[in-house]
């Protein structure tokens, strides 16, 4: 009953979700596949989807628990429960990774694709505490492989072209398994110009160029025992950022890792795997694309990783016992170099980040009981020694202008617990459950220099000596699930202590030219934040399903004052027909006006909108080859508008007309 | 045990090391780390002027110099010396503010002190300089000209204060700026008359820095200038937030807390009417 939700695509769109809620429904059933590392034939994800070939950030944004902040058409940043990157744990396959981009440019999302992408595991709060201190929970992106089977070789080829932007998606898949030895290989490229909001009215500096390649590969040391390697590049090349002032040239992750794992070590162990990993990311961010700046910039960050965990899940009688130790060494460095408009003056430089090396090392341990056939209940419980050093000493002395005497480390103790009481009986699940939860504050809240926030327009400045923030946070859902009818209620609620948000400090200058001042990292005494979402899924007809969700969140500090990006009222439906091997879909989405916006962050009232998406697909068969041909409209009567969480209000696409063609060989 | 013993060990090699090392008598260069600017020369002593950068410019300058014997080619150890910077102007001529020159401690050979140029040198009008030193009771005097040229950057100011009094102000410190929290310094001269320029006293210099190809941003928590008992300069804390070019808009208080001279920065107000300059 780890109550993490599985979103794989499954989840959403299409009526997928149906058949996602009854595979993960059973307790035991949630956990075992949690341990199940190599599952043969899973199923692709972006198989799928009504748009296989859609952005990670467009089938993440489906989930009702991810909203995404869009600065651009390419690496939007996932929120989960309300709450950005700071406040969440966002890795892949296990493996954390930290953006080197102090304007958030590069959430760890934008480093894997689709195509191989197997699931997305959403825990929410506490319950994602597994993989390091969080807040308001994690996300692991689980990628795809094929695992120990006879499938021999297949070859895939996949294209795709949107009409807007222009965008070129080619892609190709190289597998080969058998019982001891697999390893799956994935190429893709894109290319986008432009995009066009709705009445065509084109957004400068949305283009990117992307590619990435990723390769898994396992082989059997015996019958029990495994070992598997895995290695992702992904590069991006003049990525635009039509919300900020700068573009990206440069935006290049190099991820390995090598796990070793051994089922069945006893009885009683059923699974252990450990697995060390590293990853570097260059960053390069620049205005050179920019005909009218102040000043030309330069900022390029740099972001390494060294990391393992270690990972055992035990079956005792009644408990189902998880163990993880893990540990990651990050190192984040990021400068600014501005160029005067004065070819006689010296370039002005500075660190943005100065060279913080933080050390985590945490013990996870969780507890899942069968109470009986209906009851379980779920204890988590984890501790971290959280350890920050700046290592350049032309940073500590820049922070030391703000605060003299500051010392180059710091060194913070993060405690988590949770629980979560299950029911389930009949069509009917109900979950209760509560946690606590403490996060260190971010490499940018602590030790940031004079990061430019183009969305409130104010520098900040970090503070290295902010305290721990501290969550306290309930959950509760209910679920029916019948033959035709399929309903989900979900609710969470976290009370935020010593929250860590940018105040405007008068007495300081600010930095950029044309900001409206500096604001500096402070906490306050608290912060509420409820989300909550309906979900319903209908079967009409054999062929015909209809699924709707409805979202509602609310944000507060402890003055009652609107917290930024909130996200308001917000649906979504739609209709699904699927005879064979041809589906069809109708889908409506749209939010309410956004009424409780945060002025102080910068953000005005957003007008509510909907807009409908249309597509279709048919698989056809050929020999052995299976041709997939998927056909599609997004936002077909053009309406321009954009979301609450859309940075300095950028609109989103227009009229969107997509093919995507996928070929296989086996 | 095995352990701590074997580090034990360890320890006391590397502190007995440490000690045969100085031990040793090397012979020391009292220039090392200086720099040649010029030698002067009368018929008996060669006189070696230092610096840090091995040349003069516009505003304070830190000196050191030796004298040498020129039959002997041994260094004088016991002189008594006085120096006179003069500018020689077309119209006119004039001093400049100096210290007295001492012996450096700690060396056997080297005198200092130091001299503020207001001004530099141009086609027409150069400084020269005057070293007159007594030796064992015996006065001698040596006399050349020295090159002074135009800082590029402003690292001395001279006004006249609503006290209609001529002050000049040289920057001292930071001389290596750092983007960090920086000991400022700089020294607050009166023009008594055109040779006479000495040290002002229980003055107050208000510091602003700014850059105005950053929209005149500027930094926090720098604290003013007040004179240090020791040496009579004005001390204070200067904050860089990064490297590149700063204006340092200044205020001169009196001991009375009157300005003399100089704005504060505002929206309307670009800069102070008196300012110093650095870059790095």
């Amino acid at each position: 009953m780890k109550k993490i939700i599985y979103t794989a695509i499954s989840l959403l769109l299409m009526n997928s979700m149906l058949h996602a809620q009854e595979k993960y429904r059973d307790t035991t059933e949630v956990v075992s596949i949690k341990e199940i590392i190599l599952i043969g034939g899973h199923p692709q994800v972006h198989q799928k989807e009504p748009k296989p070939l859609g952005s990670i950030d467009e089938y993440l944004e489906t989930s009702a628990r991810i909203n995404m902040i869009k600065r651009g058409a390419y690496a939007w940043e996932p929120m989960l429960n309300g709450m950005a990157t700071e406040r969440t744990v966002i890795t892949i396959d296990g493996m954390r990774i930290f953006g080197a981009c102090t304007d958030k440019m590069d959430p760890i999302t934008s480093y894997v694709e689709i195509s191989n992408l197997s699931e997305a595991a959403i825990s929410s709060g506490q319950q994602g505490a597994e993989n390091g201190a969080t807040i308001g929970g994690s996300i692991d992106l689980k990628r795809r492989k094929t695992g120990f089977n006879e499938t021999g070789w297949k070859v895939g080829v996949n294209t795709g072209g949107e009409s807007n932007g222009e965008q070129k998606i080619a892609g190709a898949d190289l597998q080969y398994a058998n019982n001891s030895f697999y390893v799956n290989t994935d190429i893709m490229y894109r290319d986008a110009g432009n995009y066009e909001a709705g009445g065509n009215r084109e957004v400068l500096y949305s283009q990117f160029t992307k590619y990435n390649l990723s390769a898994i590969s396992g082989f059997k040391l015996s019958e029990n025992q495994a070992i598997e390697g895995s290695f992702i590049y992904d590069e991006v090349n003049d990525v635009g950022y039509p919300a900020l002032p700068m573009d990206v040239s440069l935006a290049r992750a190099i991820i390995g890792s090598v796990k070793y794992e051994h089922h069945q070590l006893s009885e009683n162990i059923e699974h252990w795997e450990t697995k060390v990993y590293f990853n570097t990311i260059t960053h390069q961010m620049d205005d050179s694309k920019r005909p009218d700046v102040p000043i030309r910039m330069d900022m390029p960050g740099w972001s390494d990783t060294y990391g393992f965990y270690s990972k055992v899940n035990m079956s005792l009688d009644k408990h189902k016992l998880t163990a993880n130790l893990n540990s990651f060494y990050n190192k984040s460095l990021a400068e600014m170099t501005m160029f005067p408009n004065d070819p006689n003056e010296n370039d002005m430089f500075m660190l943005t980040w100065p060279d913080v090396r933080t050390l985590y090392t945490g013990l996870y341990l969780e507890d899942v009981i069968a109470l009986n056939e209906h009851y379980s209940l779920q204890l988590t419980g984890s501790l971290g020694r959280h350890y920050n050093k700046v290592a350049s000493t032309f940073g500590l002395q820049s922070l030391q202008i703000f605060y003299p005497g500051l010392t180059e480390s710091k060194q913070r103790y993060l405690k988590s617990f949770s629980t979560t009481g299950r029911l389930h009986k009949k069509n009917m699940e109900y979950t209760l459950g509560m946690g606590y939860g403490e996060r260190a504050p971010s490499v940018s809240e602590g030790y940031g220099f004079y990061l430019f926030n183009s969305f409130d327009g104010f520098d900040y400045i970090g503070d290295p000596n902010l305290s721990n923030e501290k969550s306290v946070e309930m959950n509760a859902s209910i679920g029916f699930e019948n033959k035709k009818w399929n309903v989900k209620i979900t609710g969470s609620y976290f009370h935020i202590m010593d929250y860590i948000i940018g105040k405007p400090d008068l007495s300081l200058s600010q930095m950029t030219i044309g900001a409206n001042g500096v604001k500096v990292y402070e906490q306050l005494e608290y912060a509420s934040l409820f989300n909550s979402d309906i979900s319903i899924g209908y079967s009409l007809h054999k062929n015909w399903n209809w699924n709707g969700k409805l979202v509602f969140n609310y944000g507060r500090d402890n003055n009652n004052i609107n917290l930024p990006l909130v996200q308001p009222l917000s649906y979504q439906t739609s209709l699904q027909f699927r005879k064979g091997l041809f589906s069809i879909e109708t889908e409506l989405e749209g939010a309410t006006k956004q009424l409780n916006f945060s002025p102080e962050f910068g953000e005005n009232e957003t007008a509510a909108y909907a807009i409908v998406n249309l597509s279709a697909s048919r698989t056809l068969f050929l020999n052995q080859q299976k041709m997939t041909v998927k056909l599609g409209a997004e936002n077909i009567f053009d309406t321009y508008y954009s979301t609450f969480s859309d940075w300095n209000n950028i609109p989103r696409r227009g009229r969107n007309l997509f093919v995507n063609l996928s070929y296989v060989i086996q | 045990m095995k352990f701590i013993r074997a580090f034990a060990i360890f320890c006391l090699a590397i502190l007995t090391s440490c000690s045969t090392d100085s031990d040793e008598i090397t012979p020391v260069n009292e220039v090392a780390d200086l720099v040649k600017i010029q030698t002067m020369e009368n018929d008996t002593h060669l006189v070696e002027l230092y610096s840090s950068i091995g040349q003069l410019e516009q505003g304070y300058n830190k000196i050191s110099l030796r004298i040498k014997n020129k039959i002997g080619e041994e260094f004088i150890n016991n002189a008594t010396i006085e120096w006179k910077p003069i500018m020689h102007m077309e119209a006119t001529q004039h001093s400049c503010p100096v210290s007295d020159v001492t012996k450096t401690p700690g060396t056997e050979s080297l005198y200092e002190g130091f001299i503020v140029f207001q001004m530099a040198e141009n086609q027409t009008e150069y400084w020269t300089l005057t070293l007159n030193y007594a030796i064992n009771g015996v006065d001698y005097t040596v006399t050349e000209t020295i090159n002074v040229p135009a800082s590029t950057r402003r690292r001395v100011t001279v006004f006249t204060g609503t006290d209609d009094i001529k002050y000049i102000l040289a920057l001292i410190d930071p001389s290596e700026p750092e983007v960090a929290t920086n000991d400022m310094s700089v020294g607050v001269f009166k023009m008594e008359n055109m040779m006479t320029f000495p040290i002002v006293n229980s003055y107050k210099v208000k510091i602003d820095p700014r850059m105005p190809s950053m929209g005149n941003h500027s930094s926090p928590n720098n604290v003013d200038l007040t004179q240090s008992s020791a040496d009579k300069f004005y001390h204070g804390k200067l904050n860089l937030t990064m490297t590149g070019y700063w204006k340092i808009n200044l205020q001169l208080e009196n001991a009375l807390g009157e300005v003399v001279k100089g704005e504060p920065v505002s929206d309307t107000n670009e800069a102070s009417s008196i300012f110093l300059e650095l870059e790095f």
